[in-house]
C-alpha cells in the first residue's frame, strides 16, 4: 500500500491507464485492416526522433512524433509504389529507423543518452509533463474515434464500398495514420519502442477471437487493455519487475486464455 | 393503353433531379473510355448506355476487364481516357453516391471480421452524406426493414463470418438497398454460391427489377447463367466484354418508390 502513495507510482497508474484505452483501440483498427505491423515500424522511427531530440535539446516525445508521422507518409508513398507489395514498405521504413536510431545513438553516447529506457520504456520517470501530453493526446484520439466509428468501422469492415459510398477514403487513411503516431509516440515511455506493438495488437488479437460484434470488440480491447496494464504495474511495482515487461506478459497471458477458451473458433 | 409517364427522349438530365418520370434516362453512359495497366491495355474505348430499369448483365472471361470497368463506374479507378457519366453528370462532379447501391466481391471482404449482420446493413447508411451524424430511430427500422425483405432478419445478430456464403450475400444486398438506392451494382454476385441459391438470389433480384423502378448492372463470367436470364444475344459488345440487356416495361409509373417498404408490403 506503500506503493499507492508514491507520487511516481500514481503518475505511471495514471499515465498507463490512458494509454491502455487508446492504444488497443486504434490496434483494433489497424489489425483490421491488416495493418498489424505499422506499430513496431512507426515505435522504430520514433525512438530515432527521441535520440535526436535529446542531442539537439528539444523535448524528445515531440521530435519522436514528427518522426513518427513522416515515417507514416513515408508508408503511405511506398505503398502506393510497391502496391502487390504492401509489407515491403513496412520493412523498409522500420529498417531505416532503426538504422537511423543506432547512429543516432552511437553519436549521443557522451551525452548521456539512456538507450533502454526508451527501447523498454520508463513509466516511473514520467513527469507532469508527460501526463499532460498523454491526457491531451487520449482526448484527441478518443474524440475522433468517437465522433466518426460509423465511418471508420465502414472503411475498416470494406474500404471500397466507403469509397463508393462518398467516404473521402484518403483523408481518414492519413488521419488514421496521425493518430497511430500520436499514441505510439506517448505510448514508448510507458511500454518502450520494442513493445509498443503489443499493447496496440494483443488486445484486438484476443477481440477477434472472443467478441460477436464490432462494438463489443471496442469494448473489449479496452478492457483487456486497462486490465493488462493496472494489474501489470501493480505487479511490477510488488514484485520489483520490469513494468513494460510485466503488461506485456500479462496481455499474452490473457491472449493464451482467449485461445483456450474458444477452443474450436478459428480466425 | 395510355401510360401516365411521358414519352422518352434522349434530353440530358440535371445532375441528380429525379423527379422526372421517364424510364429512359441515361443511369451510366460511357464514351471511348480505356484503360490500361501500365503498357497493358485492359479496355480499348468502350461505348456504351445503361438506360432507367435495365438489368445489364456484362459478362466475359477471365481477364476481359469486367471488373476494371466496374471499378471505374463505380469511381475507384480513373479511365486512362473516355468519359464516364452517372445520371447524365461527369463522374468528376458526381456526388450523389447514395443513388448507388454496390456489392462487391464477396471474397473482397474478411471473412472473420467481428461484426454483426445488423452492423454490416446499418454501415450501409454510412457515407460522406451522413458524416458526424448520429444512427438515428429511422436508421435502425430501415434496417429491421432491410434485413426482413431479404429473409435475414433472425441471423441479424450472428457473426458475418459464421453465414453460408448465400446467406452473406443477402446481407450484402441488404446493405447495398437500405439507402434506397436508384443503380445496383453487382460484381460477380454468385461466385462461390451453390446453383439453387444462385437462381433464388437471381430471381429476388429479377424480381425488384421488374416491380420497382431499379436498374441493374450485374457482372459475372457464369455466362449460361446470365444468358438465360437475360437473352441469348448481347445489345453490345466490345473486346472480350459482351453485355446482355433486359429492359422491364412492367411498370407505368417510374415515379419514387421506397423499395424496401414496397419489397416488405409484397411478403
Amino acid at each position: 500500500m506503500e506503493l499507492l502513495s508514491a507520487e511516481f507510482f500514481q503518475r505511471a497508474l495514471i499515465g498507463g491507464a490512458l494509454i491502455a484505452i487508446t492504444s488497443p483501440l486504434l490496434g483494433l483498427f489497424l489489425v483490421l485492416r491488416r495493418l498489424a505491423m505499422i506499430g513496431d515500424t512507426l515505435a522504430h522511427v520514433s525512438i530515432a526522433g527521441v535520440a535526436l531530440g535529446f542531442l539537439i535539446n528539444v523535448y524528445p516525445v515531440a521530435v519522436g512524433l514528427a518522426f513518427a508521422i513522416l515515417a507514416s507518409f513515408g508508408i503511405e508513398v511506398l505503398r502506393r509504389r510497391y502496391r502487390s507489395f504492401a509489407e515491403l514498405s513496412i520493412a523498409i521504413i522500420m529498417s531505416g529507423g532503426i538504422g537511423l536510431a543506432s547512429l543516432l545513438f552511437t553519436v549521443g553516447k557522451g551525452y548521456n543518452l539512456d538507450v533502454n529506457s526508451y527501447l523498454f520504456g520508463s513509466i516511473y520517470t514520467l513527469n507532469n509533463a508527460d501526463i499532460l501530453i498523454i491526457a491531451i493526446i487520449t482526448v484527441i484520439v478518443l474524440a475522433v474515434v468517437i465522433a466518426l466509428r460509423k465511418e471508420l468501422f465502414l472503411l475498416t469492415f470494406d474500404e471500397d464500398a466507403a469509397s463508393v459510398s462518398g467516404l473521402p477514403v484518403r483523408y481518414f487513411n492519413i488521419l488514421i495514420s496521425i493518430m497511430t503516431a500520436l499514441v505510439i509516440s506517448a505510448s514508448i515511455k510507458i511500454v518502450g519502442a520494442l513493445l509498443v506493438s503489443a499493447l496496440l495488437m494483443i488486445p484486438a488479437a484476443c477481440s477477434l477471437v472472443l467478441s460477436k460484434s464490432f462494438r463489443q470488440s471496442i469494448i473489449l480491447v479496452i478492457l483487456i487493455g486497462e486490465v493488462a496494464v493496472v494489474c501489470g504495474l501493480w505487479m511490477a511495482g510488488i514484485w520489483n519487475l520490469a513494468p513494460g515487461g510485466t503488461v506485456v506478459l500479462l496481455l499474452i497471458a490473457i491472449l493464451l486464455a482467449s485461445l483456450v477458451m474458444t477452443r474450436r473458433a478459428r480466425v | 393503353m395510355i401510360s401516365t409517364a411521358p414519352t422518352a427522349t434522349d434530353a440530358p438530365i440535371e445532375t441528380g433531379v429525379l423527379a422526372s418520370s421517364s424510364c429512359h434516362r441515361e443511369i451510366v453512359s460511357l464514351e471511348d473510355v480505356s484503360y490500361s495497366y501500365g503498357a497493358q491495355q485492359v479496355l480499348d474505348k468502350v461505348s456504351f448506355v445503361v438506360r432507367e430499369r435495365d438489368f445489364i448483365g456484362l459478362i466475359g472471361s477471365n481477364g476481359a476487364g469486367k471488373t476494371t470497368l466496374l471499378r471505374m463506374i463505380v469511381g475507384l479507378l480513373k479511365p486512362t481516357s473516355g468519359e464516364i457519366k452517372l445520371f447524365g453528370t461527369p463522374m468528376s462532379k458526381f456526388k450523389d453516391w447514395q443513388l448507388i447501391g454496390y456489392v462487391p466481391q464477396r471474397n473482397h471482404f474478411n471473412p472473420l471480421f467481428p461484426a454483426t449482420v445488423r452492423e454490416v446493413v446499418l454501415s450501409g447508411l454510412y457515407g460522406r452524406r451522413k458524416l458526424l451524424k448520429r444512427i438515428t430511430k429511422e436508421d435502425h427500422l430501415r434496417a429491421e426493414d432491410a434485413l426482413n425483405t431479404l429473409k435475414i432478419r433472425e441471423l441479424a445478430e450472428k457473426r458475418i463470418g459464421e453465414l453460408s456464403g448465400g446467406q452473406q450475400q443477402r446481407v450484402f444486398l441488404a446493405r447495398a438497398l437500405i439507402n434506397n438506392p436508384k443503380l445496383l451494382i453487382l460484381d460477380e454476385p454468385m461466385s462461390g454460391i451453390d446453383t439453387e441459391t444462385q437462381n433464388n438470389f437471381f430471381n429476388l433480384l429479377l424480381h425488384m427489377h421488374k416491380k420497382h423502378n431499379i436498374t441493374f448492372l450485374m457482372v459475372s463470367h457464369d455466362m449460361e447463367m446470365v444468358r438465360s436470364y437475360l437473352g441469348e444475344i448481347p445489345r453490345a459488345k466490345s473486346g472480350k466484354l459482351s453485355f446482355h440487356v433486359r429492359h422491364s416495361h412492367d411498370l407505368e409509373d417510374c415515379g419514387e418508390t421506397d423499395l424496401l417498404h414496397s419489397l416488405r408490403k409484397e411478403g
